[in-house]
């Protein structure tokens, strides 16, 4: 059974075709990389997984996206309680203009948990999650605006592993910020997938083949090659996938 | 001469120009400012603000203008603030981007610039006549409220283009509806544009004379009013019939009232500027 399935699924921008034909089956508490130059629809294919898609105008999807065997797109499901279950980390980090605390109680508060105790529970045991405890533990109430890039970043997580999603889809997560907090981010990865099940898109061909377990190669909105990580950078089956991860392209 | 020097001597005659036109500005300000202090100032006491209008002009006062002005202000408020930000938001966050909507776009942006005048007789018109409102406090808030609502729409909207998309995005990632992003999020993240946008037209209406007038704003009022269909009076139409008389007194009067309509309306930028300071420090954390 797998967590994430697409189901030869189109996307088009208008008359642009993004995505094509695209079929691929995710299984849980894996983590899987998307990789592929830009404009290769490897982002377009994530946001399909929460339906963020849906925010632009003028799209139009076809196939299907299963989430633990269910149509999201067809079947009659509620888009906030969906959208719940899957979380979501940016290419930016996007703290709200809040304090570090109200930021990660934020889809506590959404979904009118009032119980004061169970909240700061949460929020500790989700910054901890997210290894930002330490580092703000004293300092709760300030903008989370005051933060580092990194550490905006890893509020970020916390923030999406608070309401305690089954999958975390992250966007070039690491992208923005220094080494250090890129090896920090990729050391969170490994230690969350014994919980959830984690799609990432990355440019950074390394980290890619340090943090996931199974790997997609896209181009021109087409899927390649999906196979184990260790494949695709070693042996792949794919000319195309030999070109891009050895750096020839992309 | 080379083409740098040229450019240098180019760039030295503009910021002349521009100090020129700043000068200007500040002239004509400091003189009109001076102008009605010199008039007015040693008639400010608390009996001219405390007194009903007399035909005596040194026993005359603006008690029910003050009176009227702030019920007519509150009732301004609340009705162009709710419409107003509700419709700012709904072009922004919920309309579709097509040719009806930068229509209406357009047509919003030129209702800020048609004359106040044209407002006053909509509201004879319509709230006055064909609603039967008479010349209440009533009609008066509510001809004024139109007349502000293109300025707190465009405001609004501009100060909720601000927020960054990557807000909205996360906000709805996390599985919070429309709604719940718009107040949690957007409208927080958005406060100190809309609030400047708010107290900018109140602080406009609060000048305006002449919708008010066409609308039958009375120029004698005896008495305070004492609900939203009494009739009124307020400052500026107060400033307005004094300076017709012919009584030197009664000049300096409305020198007297114009320096209060001023401490008024600088207080209410006051309160603007506050506001958007504190909201952006707290911001910023």
């Amino acid at each position: 059974m797998f967590k994430l399935e697409a189901k030869n699924l189109d996307l088009f921008y208008g008359s642009k075709q993004a995505l094509k034909n695209i079929s691929m089956g995710i299984k849980p508490n894996t983590v899987t990389a998307f990789i592929g130059p830009s404009g290769c629809g490897k982002s377009t294919l994530l946001r399909c997984f929460n339906r963020m898609n849906d925010l632009i105008e003028n799209v139009r999807i076809e196939g299907e996206v299963l989430i633990d065997g269910r149509d999201i797109y067809h079947s009659r499901i509620n888009l906030d309680d969906h959208r719940k279950k899957i979380g979501m980390v940016f290419q930016k980090p996007n703290p709200f203009p809040k304090s570090i605390f109200e930021n990660v109680a934020y889809g506590l508060r959404i979904n009118g948990v009032t119980h004061k105790k169970f909240i700061v529970e949460t929020v500790e045991r989700s910054l901890r999650q997210a290894a930002l405890w330490e580092e703000v533990k004293d300092n709760l109430n300030k903008s989370a605006l005051a933060l580092s890039g990194g550490q905006q970043q890893r509020l970020c997580i916390a923030r999406a592993l608070a309401v305690e999603p089954s999958v975390v889809l992250m966007d070039e997560p690491a992208s923005a910020l220094d080494p250090i907090s890129t090896q920090k981010i990729e050391e969170l990865v490994h230690a969350l997938k014994s919980k959830y099940t984690i799609v990432i898109v990355t440019h950074n061909m390394q980290q890619a083949a340090r943090i996931s377990d199974k790997t997609a190669f896209f181009y021109i909105g087409e899927l390649i090659e999906y196979d184990e990580t260790s494949k695709i950078f070693t042996n792949p089956g794919h000319e195309k996938t030999q070109n891009y991860v050895t750096g020839r392209f992309g | 001469m080379n083409s740098s020097q040229i450019n240098r001597i180019k760039d030295q005659l503009f910021r002349i120009f521009a100090i020129l036109c700043t000068a200007a500005g500040i002239l004509v300000l400091g003189v009109l400012l001076y102008d009605v202090c010199s008039k007015g100032l040693d008639r400010l006491s608390w009996e001219f603000l405390a007194n009903l209008p007399s035909r005596f002009p040194e026993k005359s006062g603006i008690y029910t203008a003050l009176y009227g002005m702030v019920w007519l202000l509150v009732l301004t408020i609340l009705i162009s603030f709710p419409i107003g930000i509700g419709a700012g938001l709904y072009l922004e966050e919920y309309g579709k981007r097509n040719r009806m909507a930068r229509f209406i776009e357009v047509n919003i942006s030129n209702l800020a610039g048609v004359p106040s005048v044209i407002y006053g007789i909509l509201g004879l018109q319509i709230f006055n006549r064909m609603l039967h409102l008479g010349n209440s406090l009533l009609t008066g808030a509510l001809t004024l409220a139109l007349l502000i609502l293109p300025v707190i729409i465009v405001s609004t909207r501009e100060a909720v283009k601000a927020v960054p998309k990557s807000l909205r995005e996360a906000s709805l990632a996390l599985g919070a509806t429309k709604w719940q992003t718009i107040r949690r999020v957007v409208l927080p993240s958005s406060f100190g544009g809309i609030i400047t946008g708010l107290i900018l037209s109140i602080s406009r209406a609060v000048g305006e004379t002449a919708p008010l007038i066409v609308i039958g704003a009375l120029v004698y009022v005896p008495f305070v009013p004492r609900g939203p269909m009494d009739e009124f009076t307020v400052l500026p139409i107060q400033i307005f019939n004094w300076t017709t008389r012919p009584q030197q007194g009664f000049v300096i009067n409305a020198a007297a009232a114009i320096i209060v309509l001023l401490i008024f309306t600088f207080f209410l930028n006051g309160i603007a500027v506050y506001l958007r300071n504190r909201w952006y420090r707290k911001l910023k954390g």
